[in-house]
């Protein structure tokens, strides 16, 4: 009965899969593909990875797709359709897929034996950073660096996106994200919904300690309620030359190193933490990071400045 | 068959249909989506990893669990600039795919 | 007790999954999108709203109740509005009877 779900899920996103590929236009190819992210969150659910769920449905479906919606709206009277390439190539590349995928699949048939696990020694030392949640302990405790480089990803992901500015923009703010049509119904929720999102988003981050949700999640959530505001013109994409704006960006990142540099003298060792302090330190440190990553989420959605600064 | 080898099976058919759109379509959007596809498989698999490998109390390895979602953030960083670049380089005038591509400048003195 | 909350339970989120059934079909069968959405919108407001109401009963503690509560709520709220918008785009982009 249970495999009967697993089976009807699967079905689901191959198909969502195929018409991601198959379709001709590409605003439904995107579309098909916000769907396949919330089936995929469905499975993850499935995997009993409730953390991994949130995020794929918040970033993997949301915000991914609202990227790719976004290039859409703006490709659409420049880039012409591009003709496909001849049955020939199309056989060789399906041969060449179909290789890929049924070497992965035997790969996943003959699993080692016992299966390969570091959740036993995950379980014995989640005492010493006081948190519930696993999955929070391993991105802020074991594997801290990991999660701090990814950090340095997301500051470098946005130098990059602003450094795509034309010259005359440079220092002036991304291009609006509103509707070319006023509508009511997106003013009324831009103005109900955000007090409510921002506190789910600071108890995502809040409960991440302990039960599922974390940094990552509540930090889109938050991100999401700035872009729904400026969908609705409620709130401007800020210039990018303001240093308020730049000082957010790199907060988080910037009280991360901070705390791992603390840890050097406290306990001896770049982002290790003393015992007794290392929960109340992991949480400031969360509340910093998902503060930078709801600013950089969106400043990535919004893109370069398409404006030049106002004087 | 165990539910994790039946997602299993599915993310090895998702890495295979992303790879064929990766390669049948000309225009970088849709080679960016199809990528995205790839790397949904991808991740599936550290999922798949994360369940077989449950124990000590948890459901999950949350090994695993933690750089997947390290890995669809990063993802998702990859996707705003490649969808920016596309951007910016078909404002730049950029010839459509199906186009000869433009002569090299004259470097010669 | 228990039992007449479990009834209580099996019946109401029958009847929500009742609606959700109905409403994906009306989703399949209507030609087209306003009344599309018109029969996607039972599902959203009646069946989600039978399936909460038929979960709190089952509820450990006030708080998990009021969760329920919220996300329906929430569900209705953007439900609502997306419908709205999409109405809004349909109509833009079809030329008036």
């Amino acid at each position: 009965m249970s495999l009967l779900v697993d089976l009807v899920l699967v079905a689901l996103i191959l198909m969502a899969a195929v018409w991601t590929v198959l379709v001709r236009d590409r605003r439904d190819a995107v579309i098909a593909f916000i769907v396949l992210g919330l089936l995929l969150s469905l499975v993850w659910m499935r995997l009993y990875a409730v953390d991994v769920a949130l995020t794929e449905a918040a970033v993997g479906g949301g915000a991914t797709g609202l990227v790719l919606l976004r290039a859409c709206a703006r490709l659409l009277p420049v880039e012409a359709e591009g003709r496909l390439p001849g049955p020939g190539t199309q056989i060789a590349a399906g041969l060449l897929s179909a290789i890929a995928a049924a070497g992965l699949a035997a790969v996943v048939l003959s699993p080692p034996v016992p299966y390969p696990s570091l959740a036993a020694l995950a379980a014995e030392n989640i005492h010493q950073v006081g948190l519930g949640n696993p999955v929070t302990a391993v991105l802020l405790a074991y594997r801290s660096l990991d999660t701090l480089l990814e950090k340095v990803v997301l500051v470098l992901a946005v130098i990059g996106v602003w450094a795509l500015t034309p010259d005359a923009f440079w220092g002036g703010a991304p291009g609006s994200l509103k509707s070319k049509h006023a509508s009511g119904a997106l003013d009324l929720l831009a103005r109900v919904l955000p007090p409510f999102g921002i506190v789910v988003g600071i108890y995502l981050v809040w409960n991440g300690a302990d039960h599922p949700g974390g940094t990552f999640q509540g930090g889109t959530v938050l991100a999401a309620m700035w872009l729904l505001m400026m969908m609705a013109d409620l709130a401007d994409p800020p210039e990018i030359r303001l240093k308020r704006l730049r000082r957010l960006v790199v907060f988080g990142p910037a009280v991360f190193i901070a705390a791992g540099f603390a840890g050097i003298f406290m306990s001896g060792w770049f982002l290790s933490y003393p015992p007794d302090y290392a929960k109340p330190i992991i949480v400031a440190v969360e509340a910093a990071l998902a503060l930078s990553i709801a600013v950089i989420l969106g400043l990535l959605v919004a893109g370069p400045a398409a404006e030049p600064p106002k004087r | 068959m165990s539910a994790p080898t039946l997602y299993g099976l599915c993310a090895a058919a998702l890495v295979g249909i992303g790879l064929f759109g990766l390669i049948l379509h000309p225009t970088p959007l849709r080679k960016v989506i199809s990528f995205n596809l790839v790397g949904c498989g991808a991740f599936l698999f550290f999922g798949i990893a994360a369940r077989r490998g449950a124990g000590a109390g948890f459901a999950g390895d949350p090994i695993p669990q933690a750089l997947v979602i390290t890995g669809i953030v990063v993802a998702f960083a990859a996707t705003a600039l490649a969808v920016a670049l596309i951007l910016r380089m078909l404002e730049a005038g950029a010839s459509t795919v199906d186009a000869k591509p433009l002569p090299p400048d004259d470097l010669s003195p | 007790m228990s039992v007449v909350l479990d009834a209580f339970t099996v019946i109401t989120v029958t009847a929500g999954l009742v609606f959700f059934l109905a409403g994906t079909v009306g989703l399949l069968r209507f030609p087209d999108a306003l009344t599309r959405l018109h029969a996607l919108t039972k599902a959203d407001n009646l069946g989600l709203g039978l399936i909460v109401l038929g979960l709190l009963p089952q509820c450990p503690d006030i708080t998990s109740a009021l969760k329920l509560i919220a996300i329906w709520v929430l569900v209705q709220f953007a439900g609502a509005s997306a419908s709205q918008l999409i109405a809004q785009f349909v109509r833009r982009n079809e030329p008036g009877p």
